[in-house]
């Protein structure tokens, strides 16, 4: 029972739009939510405020607030120079917080209905959770180098090399990168943006203490020091370490090539398992 | 139901959607014939906005088939999203980014080149008239100014069919009225529009057709006019004092045999079967009970009428929270009852 007698007829489609992703459509939009995302730490004050001045003050509490007790207890290559110790670690550190933003990032984005729009497109669905992390892989670029300038003020010397301290550098960022797909899985399973604040930093503030983040981890209690050993934020720091300050930053025993090693197999198969298990979170965020 | 020769823009057969025990569409069926407004009306948490998402690609059926523009929805969600625009019941932009680069991106998500997508990002704000502020970010926006912005992104794909959740739902009587228009010009440029709505007025205003859909079912079909002819006859409508309340209410139901609707505040509605002399009737059984009404008429049915009769329920209740917690698609609404104080 038709009751409208207007023409009616289904329009052709429009010939602009694609049907069908390509791997060129698919890097094309990865690129699009990149800088999309990017651009959002840059005009949002308060994102921008908190990412930067917040590792910026840790560099300082720390160095000028534990550094004269602590100076004393390091292993020689430190130079009796707290900060020297700590840059590599603090380094790890940010990008481990930095991660978190991915998670903060997500929910932000489910709680708006942005992801319901992006899904209704006809866009590599891939590109959602890839355009995250790599923006953030570029925040936490950025950031370190920020804190990176700071602390060569204030008067951290590399050991090593360029080269090396550049390398140290590469695999921080790298670690970072895969601790994003842990933090997706995270905001996707936790979904509101301020419920992600906490479930990321509840996990991320022992793992980051109870490591050779701030201090070697000798002193630490027996049962706490063989978690602290072998978790990866300890194998990164170790890595980031050696390179900048040379081997005399490990303990009896550690070299630089097994650390390392190590500290890649933790990252690749960080961003291997997680991302894995963020594509099926994603799946499941949103059905 | 065929729709003569033209092929449907949608099409919607058996279909089924739980979450977890609740079957959020319990067997939905509908087809909508291109170029027209279709209103999906329908209390919280009824299913309208699990339809939506299952005709968007956002949520798979259980079961059942959906074309929508002729594509199979669930066999190639990509060819079926090259042909559609969704605007959700939040405005899904960016806060951070200015109204064209939302639109341009949006664009460029369709698929298109970065040329293409600032043309028609320039066309489509010009349309709803948002290009003195297009360069503007969109924080600084007003929140009708977003809601057109949210629409103009996904025209940018000139969609042959528009999904419109809720799209009024909490925006001021102004902004409401310049939501219309541009719905009305989208139609008229050729896009089909179905919409969800708890607001008659809306549906009697925009819709050539209009489904009432509740506990997942399609449950009426029809023009607005169809709809009001089910109901059958006109509708009594009195305002009584609050004390005789009680006594008019069972006054009215033994004089004419039918059911009482209290639509609150002091207003009682009663169907009139045989219109005027169900008039008299019931003037003639209050006066007998002592009862003044303050106002009484006889009104063809409205939009209202046809969902209390359908539905059981006045248009804008709250008495489907409880579904709507259990069905997530619709909770996340969080609009609880803003369809209130709406009534009539």
């Amino acid at each position: 029972m038709s009751t409208t007698t207007e023409p009616a007829r289904l329009p052709t489609p429009d010939r602009a739009l694609r049907e069908r992703a390509t791997f060129a459509s698919t890097v094309g939009d990865t690129w699009v939510l990149t800088k999309r995302n990017l651009l959002r730490n840059v005009r949002l004050p308060q994102v921008l405020l908190f990412s930067t001045v917040q590792p910026i003050m840790f560099l300082l509490l720390f160095t000028y607030v534990f550094g004269g007790a602590i100076g004393q207890a390091l292993p020689p290559v430190a130079e009796g120079e707290y900060i020297n110790w700590l840059m590599p670690g603090l380094l790890v550190q940010i990008s481990v917080f930095g991660a978190g933003q991915t998670a903060i990032g997500l929910t932000d984005d489910l709680s708006k209905g942005v992801i319901d729009r992006f899904r209704s497109l006809p866009m590599a669905r891939s590109a959602v959770l890839a355009g995250r992390t790599f923006a953030d892989l570029g925040r936490n670029s950025a950031v370190v180098t920020l804190m990176m300038l700071v602390g060569f003020l204030i008067g951290f010397r590399y050991q090593t090399s360029f080269l090396r301290f550049l390398a140290g550098v590469a695999l921080g960022l790298a670690f970072a990168y895969s601790l994003s797909w842990v933090m997706a899985v995270i905001g996707l399973y936790v979904k509101d943006p301020e419920a992600a604040q906490s479930a990321v930093f509840l996990p991320v503030f022992p793992l980051v203490f109870a490591s050779s983040v701030f201090l070697p981890t000798e002193t630490m209690p027996d049962w706490l020091r063989v978690f602290a050993d072998n978790q990866p934020i300890t194998t990164v720091t170790n890595a980031l370490r050696a390179l900048m300050l040379g081997e005399g930053a490990l303990r009896e025993g550690q070299v630089l090539s097994s650390q390392l090693l190590i500290s890649l197999g933790w990252i690749v198969s960080i961003t291997l398992v997680f991302s894995l298990l963020a594509i099926r979170a994603y799946r499941r965020a949103v059905d | 139901m065929t729709s003569g020769a033209v092929d449907p823009i949608i099409e919607v057969q058996g279909v089924v959607r739980a979450f977890g025990d609740v079957r959020a569409l319990d067997g939905v069926d509908l087809v909508v014939e291109p170029g027209i407004v279709y209103a999906l009306l329908g209390p919280n948490g009824a299913g309208k906005t699990t339809l939506i998402r299952v005709l968007a690609t956002l949520l798979r059926p259980d079961r059942g088939s959906v074309r929508v523009a002729g594509v199979d929805v669930v066999a190639d969600p990509n060819a079926a999203r090259a042909r559609i625009g969704l605007a959700g019941q939040f405005a899904a932009v960016d806060a951070f980014l200015t109204g064209r680069e939302n639109v341009e991106m949006v664009g460029r998500l369709y698929g298109l080149s970065a040329r293409d997508a600032r043309r028609r990002a320039d066309d489509v704000l010009e349309r709803i008239g948002l290009t003195r502020d297009a360069g503007r970010q969109v924080g600084t926006y007003s929140g009708g100014m977003r809601r057109r912005l949210d629409l103009a992104a996904s025209l940018v794909g000139r969609p042959q069919v528009m999904f419109l959740d809720e799209p009024t739902t909490g925006i001021d009587p102004r902004t409401r009225l310049e939501l219309w228009d541009l719905i009305e010009d989208l139609v008229a440029a050729g896009t089909s529009v179905l919409l969800t709505t708890q607001y008659l007025d809306e549906a009697d205003r925009l819709a050539a057709r209009i489904g009432v859909i509740d506990r997942g079912v399609v449950v009426q079909e029809g023009t607005a006019d169809e709809l009001k002819d089910a109901v059958g006859g006109s509708v009594l409508e009195l305002v009584v004092p609050d004390e005789d309340r009680v006594t008019a209410v069972e006054t009215i139901s033994s004089a004419t045999g039918e059911e009482v609707a209290e639509l609150g505040g002091r207003r009682l509605r009663v169907a009139a079967r045989e219109g005027s002399r169900t008039l008299l009737e019931v003037v003639r059984a209050l006066d007998a009970a002592g009862v003044e009404a303050d106002d009484i008429g006889l009104h063809r049915p409205s939009l209202d009428d046809v969902f209390l009769a359908v539905t059981g329920e006045p248009a804008g209740s709250d008495l489907e929270a409880d579904r709507e917690l259990a069905d997530p698609a619709a909770a996340t609404a969080g609009s609880g009852g803003r369809g209130r104080g709406r009534r009539r």
